[in-house]
């Protein structure tokens, strides 16, 4: 299969890359910009005049729920979603059932994803077995399977020496920790962010400081023990500037954000839609400005969708009997495009945040296009429109964007040179 | 993008009547007053010798308690009955959530034995509204307390006692003492002061007894019970739970009573014909002195009165709006 996209504005953050040229393929990879090369015969044309291709998009927390949870979604499913929303390459936690701490669990996941042949899928492994905080899972081995770091989820590990061990564990092999930073006594309990919003609903509170604490605590574990780490879903502006202080003092450590965290404040609980239950918890519009200034400047390197599908049921109860998530993945591009639209961020830098700046956080070898790279990309048409739910894949519909318009639309998503979503 | 769709309250028809009666918040003045002077005409149907009126005859009233309760259920079956409705109460916490039954699923069984209004009260704030907005919409759904957020008939019935007793809102200091932090009824009771232009809200307790944020609601915070109570001329006691003691919250009952329990004492603080309200249950020696809970200047037993009527008006009330609803739905399906 060859193919060559013609007229295409090329977005590449990770080069610099911005100019309107054309783009090349063959056997899965980039064989030319520009100029195709002697002998080239596209067996495809695509005349992506008024489109812009970039890397495919790099989500690094998008949960499948295969295995253990397929009432809520599956490898297939969840991964064709991920190619609509422009997606070509995604990390998966390890809260499956069961959890993602063997070898043979992380083996189940990429054998169902390359079945499934929609996006690239990097698992992230337990770093403890079954979560439970008390002993290593073996990392090494999780490692030599594929998974590509290591975390513990929201469940926190409560004992500070064994916490101190699995880092300095996991710095002898050089592999990367993700924390969830989230103080298990502070948020215990609590719905929603500890605010005037909570207070008037009701709904007990996650203080700021259930964030902050935790932060402190694992940065300067991070510190002693030399372990590469990323922080993942901050929450708060206090959150994102412990995370600078810590890179200006040079320590490993990368960040992301979940995409609804730029987007939503706790105002949006005020009717008591379970739509808007999410763990961390969304906060204020203060957080809100002081995540986006990060993702500004680079200090939030990346742009998460933190997809959670849910089936009905989960979302129909009283807001505190719900389970926590969104299911957004299949808008990540779209979704995002409205930080543009607002002026908050200018589309390379966006592209910055949702390809190479995750990609490089996680060390994925995916987020770029260059010669005799993966031909993994994404060709959107920034001045279309995508109306949130007309069509959906995932098997969550647990999304609170449904309905909305967003600005640009996503026409192909090629991974490994092969058209995975088209529209 | 606009995150946010504008909808109408869901408590009320397209005729800005009550329909369902969830909260207090955003609701009108006007709406505030046409419920208490309701309840005040139901108050003297209460002291007739036949104490009922045809307003709900025929119609069936579910209590849908999935928290325990003595006083306001009994009230709510009283006020239904005095309607003429048919009452039945259910307390479900001991029968079908414990077989595994969702409250999605209880209502819904509910609905289908054609119940025209549920009264229910949980323990997860926001029960009532999913109840009116996801499970039966077409049913009028009347909060008797949900988790920490509203206890609107409690509210209003506050409201009735301090309108009987003072005449009015405008020029009076009210000082509401205790943990506000856990009280759904402080919540609605400062919802409906503000909205009924009562110009001094006060609020009493430690700090960690304090929402944060309490400020939106237009109250000022003491922590000193005397500064607080200076020149009040109504004082609302809250009932303190025992398990607030675990958790670092407070320390004890004795050093709370010392700090915060209203005694004949601390009242002289408050005006001359300050009146003392509880929502009851009280806690003797914990919360308030004995002496002040039966004094002279006690109307908690008068507040379990008006809870009657008020209770009869809200009733009343969201059953013709939803009524009206169902006639306007009709008619513009044709």
């Amino acid at each position: 299969m060859s193919i060559s996209i013609l007229g295409a504005r090329v977005i590449d953050p990770s080069s610099g890359l911005d100019t309107i040229t054309d783009l090349h393929l063959e056997n899965g990879r980039i064989v030319a910009l520009g100029a195709a090369p002697a002998g080239f015969n596209a067996s495809r044309t695509i005349q992506a005049d008024g489109l812009v291709a970039a890397p495919g998009l790099v989500d690094l927390d998008v949960s499948l729920r295969e295995p253990g949870y397929s009432r809520k979604g599956n490898i297939a499913s969840e991964t064709r979603a991920a190619v609509a929303g422009g997606v070509t390459s995604l990390c998966c936690p390890p809260q499956t059932r069961p959890v993602l701490d063997t070898s043979a669990v992380a083996e189940l996941v990429l054998d169902r994803a390359r079945e499934a042949g929609n996006s690239k899928v990097y698992p992230i492994g337990a770093l403890t077995k079954g979560l439970e905080g008390e002993q290593l899972a073996e990392l090494v081995a999780l490692r030599d399977t594929g998974c590509v770091a290591f975390g513990n989820g929201l469940k926190e590990i409560p004992n500070n020496r064994t916490l101190a061990r699995a880092l300095e564990y996991a710095a002898t092999f050089d592999l990367t920790v993700v924390f969830h930073s989230q103080d298990r006594d502070l948020s215990h309990g609590g719905l929603a962010h500890e605010g005037a919003m909570a207070s008037f609903l009701g709904l007990p509170g996650i203080p700021e400081s259930a964030e902050t604490v935790a932060l402190s605590r694992n940065l300067l574990l991070v510190e002693q023990t030399g372990v590469r780490a990323h922080f993942t879903q901050i929450t708060s502006a206090r959150g994102a500037r412990l995370i600078a202080q810590a890179q200006e003092l040079g320590l490993p450590v990368t960040a992301d954000v979940a995409l609804y965290q730029l987007i939503l404040t706790d105002e949006a609980l005020r009717d008591f839609s379970s739509l808007y239950h999410v763990q961390p918890p969304l906060r204020t519009a203060a957080d809100r400005d002081g995540l986006r200034a990060a993702v500004k400047s680079g200090v939030i390197q990346a742009i998460s969708s933190h997809h959670q599908p849910h089936e009905r049921d989960a979302k129909l109860a009283p807001f505190g009997a719900t389970e926590p998530g969104i299911s957004s993945v299949e808008l990540l591009l779209p979704l995002a495009m409205t930080l543009v639209e607002d002026g908050l961020l200018d589309l390379p830098t966006l592209l910055a945040r949702l390809t190479a700046g995750p990609a490089q956080a996680l060390r994925l070898p995916a987020g770029e296009l260059k010669v005799s790279g993966a031909a993994d990309l994404v060709l959107f048409d920034p001045k279309a429109s995508t109306v949130a739910g007309e069509q959906w894949l995932s098997r969550g519909e647990n999304c609170p964007f449904i309905g909305h318009c967003l600005p640009s639309a996503v026409r192909y998503t090629l991974v490994d040179g092969h058209v995975c979503h088209e529209a | 993008m606009t995150p946010f769709d504008a909808k109408r309250p869901l408590q009320l028809n397209d005729q800005g009547q009550l329909r369902h009666f969830l909260s207090l918040d955003g609701l009108p003045r006007e709406l505030l007053t046409e419920i208490l002077d309701t309840a005040d005409s139901f108050l003297e149907v209460g002291a007739r010798a036949v104490k009922k009126v045809p307003l709900l005859r025929g119609k069936t009233v579910c209590n849908v308690f999935f928290e325990n309760s003595t006083r306001t259920r009994t009230t709510f079956e009283l006020a239904a009955q005095r309607l003429s409705a048919d009452v039945i109460s259910l307390n479900v916490s001991t029968s079908s959530t414990s077989k595994g039954e969702t409250l999605f699923d209880t209502l819904r069984n509910l609905e289908a034995m054609a119940a025209d209004m549920f009264v229910v009260r949980h323990s997860d704030s926001g029960a009532a509204h999913f109840i009116a907005e996801h499970v039966c919409p077409d049913v009028a759904v009347i909060n008797g307390g949900d988790g920490r957020h509203a206890h609107p008939t409690q509210g209003m019935l506050d409201m009735l006692t301090i309108r009987r007793h003072k005449g009015s809102f405008e020029n009076l200091s009210v000082a509401i003492v205790g943990d506000i932090l856990h009280s759904r009824v402080a919540r609605s009771d400062m919802l409906a002061l503000k909205a009924l232009g009562c110009p001094d809200i006060r609020v009493i307790g430690p700090k960690t007894l304090i929402p944060v944020g309490i400020e939106q609601y237009g109250v000022k915070v003491y922590t000193d019970l005397a500064e607080g109570l200076k020149d009040v001329d109504v004082v609302i006691m809250l009932r303190l739970q025992r398990e607030r003691m675990a958790g670092g919250l407070l320390p004890s009952e004795g050093e709370f009573y010392r700090l915060f329990g209203l005694t004949t004492a601390r009242l002289a603080g408050a005006k001359p014909d300050a009146i003392v309200m509880h929502p009851g249950p009280i806690n003797r020696g914990v919360e308030i002195e004995s002496a002040v809970a039966d004094g002279q200047h006690s109307v908690i037993l008068n507040q379990v009165t008006y809870g009657i009527a008020v209770r009869m008006a809200v009733l009343s009330m969201a059953m013709s709006g939803q009524n009206a609803q169902r006639l306007l739905d009709l008619e513009n399906a044709l």
